[in-house]
């Protein structure tokens, strides 16, 4: 078990797919306004990426190797497609939030990257662990990256108030906030790394 | 003057990779260079338009009449590989200098949220099949031009003394956090077609 | 864990990447149409939700279905809108319409204003936009803050001509550095008055013909 822990732990910091790996930057970027949004985002993100990691393991086998590729799109595609019923059936508000971003999970390079690079050639619960891990790696940066952008823009994480909105600089709520927030904190990520090296 | 605005907004408004945050995986990737962005920009336009005439023909076709709309993700990203995989071998065999300029990029296209989000957003917003047609090849332009400017910058970026944690992606990333305030200025630029 | 790693893969010749790509289609096309089926009524179900929410939200209390009664009236534009008429008992308590703007400054801006029957806005609900986040966004709010006399429309009275923003030699100040979200506003306001004063002479008549009738 320690092996899976060390997978675990990988993908949350080590292979970080948002700070180190720089994978899946539209969806990190668009739907980050906020800490919700961008929690909610990973969370669907990470459940996308755990049921295709197990699913691709199990069936690793059955497919042959020249077809793999559109087989796994195709199996990504379908919990994509059962997270947008879900969302739009239970959470209207947050689907309508995150709007086009939800499908478009599909063409995540982290969700894809991970089946070819991991599910395809390590066993179910490696493979499990694996999406958890890297799930919530991609899971915590969105909302780290939500919540500081939420807080400078409008002085709230969470919609809690920290301090009044009068004093929040717009700018980080809008388009070009999220490139300048996310510059510097892998900036910020860069520098602690090589710190702990 | 319904096209007009829906030019302008596709181009300059609401400019896909600066407001709307579509295809930034690739467009941190091959922005490094002025040509590798050009080669990428002209590909782009290609399966772009394309891919947007089929998936609506595809939807308008056989989702709508057959209710199959909740197959619309599974579809549209088929249809986008498939397309791909296609144009790369007719390429390939018809014109192999277009090929060397262009092959490269084509495997990279597939997993660009441009294509399949244009693909969706054309359904979403109800246009037409000429809107549709229209809105992609603004939407490839705007990509284009974003690309380039870019690409321009970061040339020169290369020549300048940077922090070294702020060194490559990061110092990308606040570029491209000014250029789009720079777009923002454009907001609104739609009201005078009207 | 690695067990099955022995397993041999399968040949990638033509039978098996058709029958492995065939038979995943199928398991998900099954699948899919399925769940479609189980969260069809929940969907359809949120959907009507959220347009109730805001009708009741913008009309004075009613115990009628306003949704199952709407009706669609010409705005004198060459569009219509719809009516969602709000009755407690038989008697109209007041009327939603549902309106928009093509001029906002993102676009289209969907709104639902409520009147109550002596030609004074409730309240309203806006159901869709595309303004700037911080600016134009703040129409949500701005227009109800009662404490401000100059920014609210709540309680005015339309008969007296549509409104207009101050800017524009009205009477409502528009949102700080968003004049043409706030014209485009109370356009959708303005069209969604004229519709109810038509829809209200037709069926506010009959309501006090038949109180006079029951009288």
């Amino acid at each position: 078990m320690s092996n899976n822990l060390k997978v675990l732990i990988n993908g949350l910091v080590k292979e970080n797919p948002i700070f180190v790996l720089l994978l899946g930057m539209c969806p990190t970027l668009a739907t980050t306004s906020s800490a919700l949004n961008g929690m909610s985002m990973g969370l669907a993100t990470m459940f996308v990426l755990v049921c295709s990691n197990i699913v691709i393991s199990l069936i690793k086998n059955l497919i042959p190797d020249k077809v793999r590729i559109p087989a796994f799109i195709v199996v990504i595609a379908t919990f994509v497609t059962l997270v947008q019923m879900m969302m739009n059936a239970y959470v209207p508000a947050l689907a309508d939030s995150l709007g086009i971003f939800i499908p478009l999970i599909v063409v995540n390079c982290i969700v894809l990257g991970r089946a070819e690079a991991f599910a395809s050639k390590n066993g179910v619960f490696s493979s499990f662990f694996d999406g958890v891990g890297i799930g919530l790696g991609f899971t915590g940066a969105l909302t780290l990256l939500g919540a500081i952008r939420e807080l400078l823009g409008t002085g709230k994480i969470f919609s809690m108030t920290i301090f009044p909105e009068n004093f929040g600089a717009l700018l980080f709520v809008l388009a070009p906030g999220a490139f300048i927030a996310l510059g510097y904190m892998i900036a910020i990520f860069n520098k602690l790394q090589k710190k702990t090296n | 003057m319904e096209i007009i605005g829906i030019i302008i907004v596709a181009i300059l408004v609401n400019n896909v990779v600066f407001s709307q945050f579509l295809g930034i995986c690739p467009f941190l990737g091959v922005s490094k260079k002025l040509d590798t962005a050009i080669g990428m920009s002209a590909a782009v336009t290609f399966v772009l338009t394309l891919a947007t005439l089929v998936s609506f023909l595809i939807q308008k076709g056989i989702l709508e009449p057959f209710g199959l709309e909740y197959l619309q993700t599974i579809t549209f990203i088929l249809v986008i590989a498939s397309l791909v995989q296609m144009v790369e071998i007719i390429i390939k065999k018809i014109s192999p200098p277009l090929y060397q300029a262009l092959g490269v990029f084509l495997p990279l296209i597939t997993t660009n949220c441009v294509i399949l989000g244009v693909a969706i957003l054309v359904i979403q917003k109800d246009y037409n099949l000429l809107e549709s047609i229209i809105y992609a090849i603004s939407t490839a332009i705007g990509y284009a031009m974003a690309l380039i400017i870019f690409s321009s910058i970061r040339e020169q970026l290369t020549l300048t003394k940077i922090p070294k944690a702020m060194q490559g992606v990061p110092i990308a990333l606040i570029t491209a956090g000014i250029l789009a305030m720079a777009f923002m200025g454009f907001s609104g630029i739609d009201q005078v077609f009207k | 864990m690695g067990r099955n790693k022995k397993m041999a893969k399968l040949e990638s010749n033509f039978k098996n990447m058709f029958l492995s790509l065939f038979t995943i289609c199928l398991v998900v096309a099954a699948l899919l149409a399925q769940v479609n089926k189980m969260t069809a009524k929940p969907i359809a179900e949120a959907k009507a939700m959220k347009l109730v929410n805001a009708i009741r939200e913008v009309v004075p209390p009613f115990d009628n279905d306003p949704v199952a009664e709407a009706y669609k009236m010409p705005d004198g534009q060459g569009d219509s809108l719809t009516v969602y008429p709000a009755k407690k008992g038989d008697e109209i308590v007041g009327f939603a319409v549902n309106s928009s703007s093509n001029n906002g400054f993102g676009g289209n801006i969907q709104i639902i204003v409520g009147f109550d029957t002596e030609n004074k806005i409730v309240n309203y609900s806006v159901l869709q936009h595309s303004e700037t986040p911080g600016l134009g966004s703040k129409m949500t709010q701005w227009f109800k803050d009662t404490t401000k006399p100059n920014q609210s429309i709540i309680g005015r009275d339309l008969s007296s001509g549509p409104l207009k923003v101050s800017k524009d030699g009205g009477n409502v100040d528009a949102i700080t550095a968003s004049t043409i979200t706030s014209r485009a506003f109370l356009e959708a306001v303005n069209k969604a008055y004229a519709v109810y004063k038509e829809s209200d002479a037709d069926s506010g008549a009959i309501t006090k013909e038949e109180k006079g009738e029951s009288k």
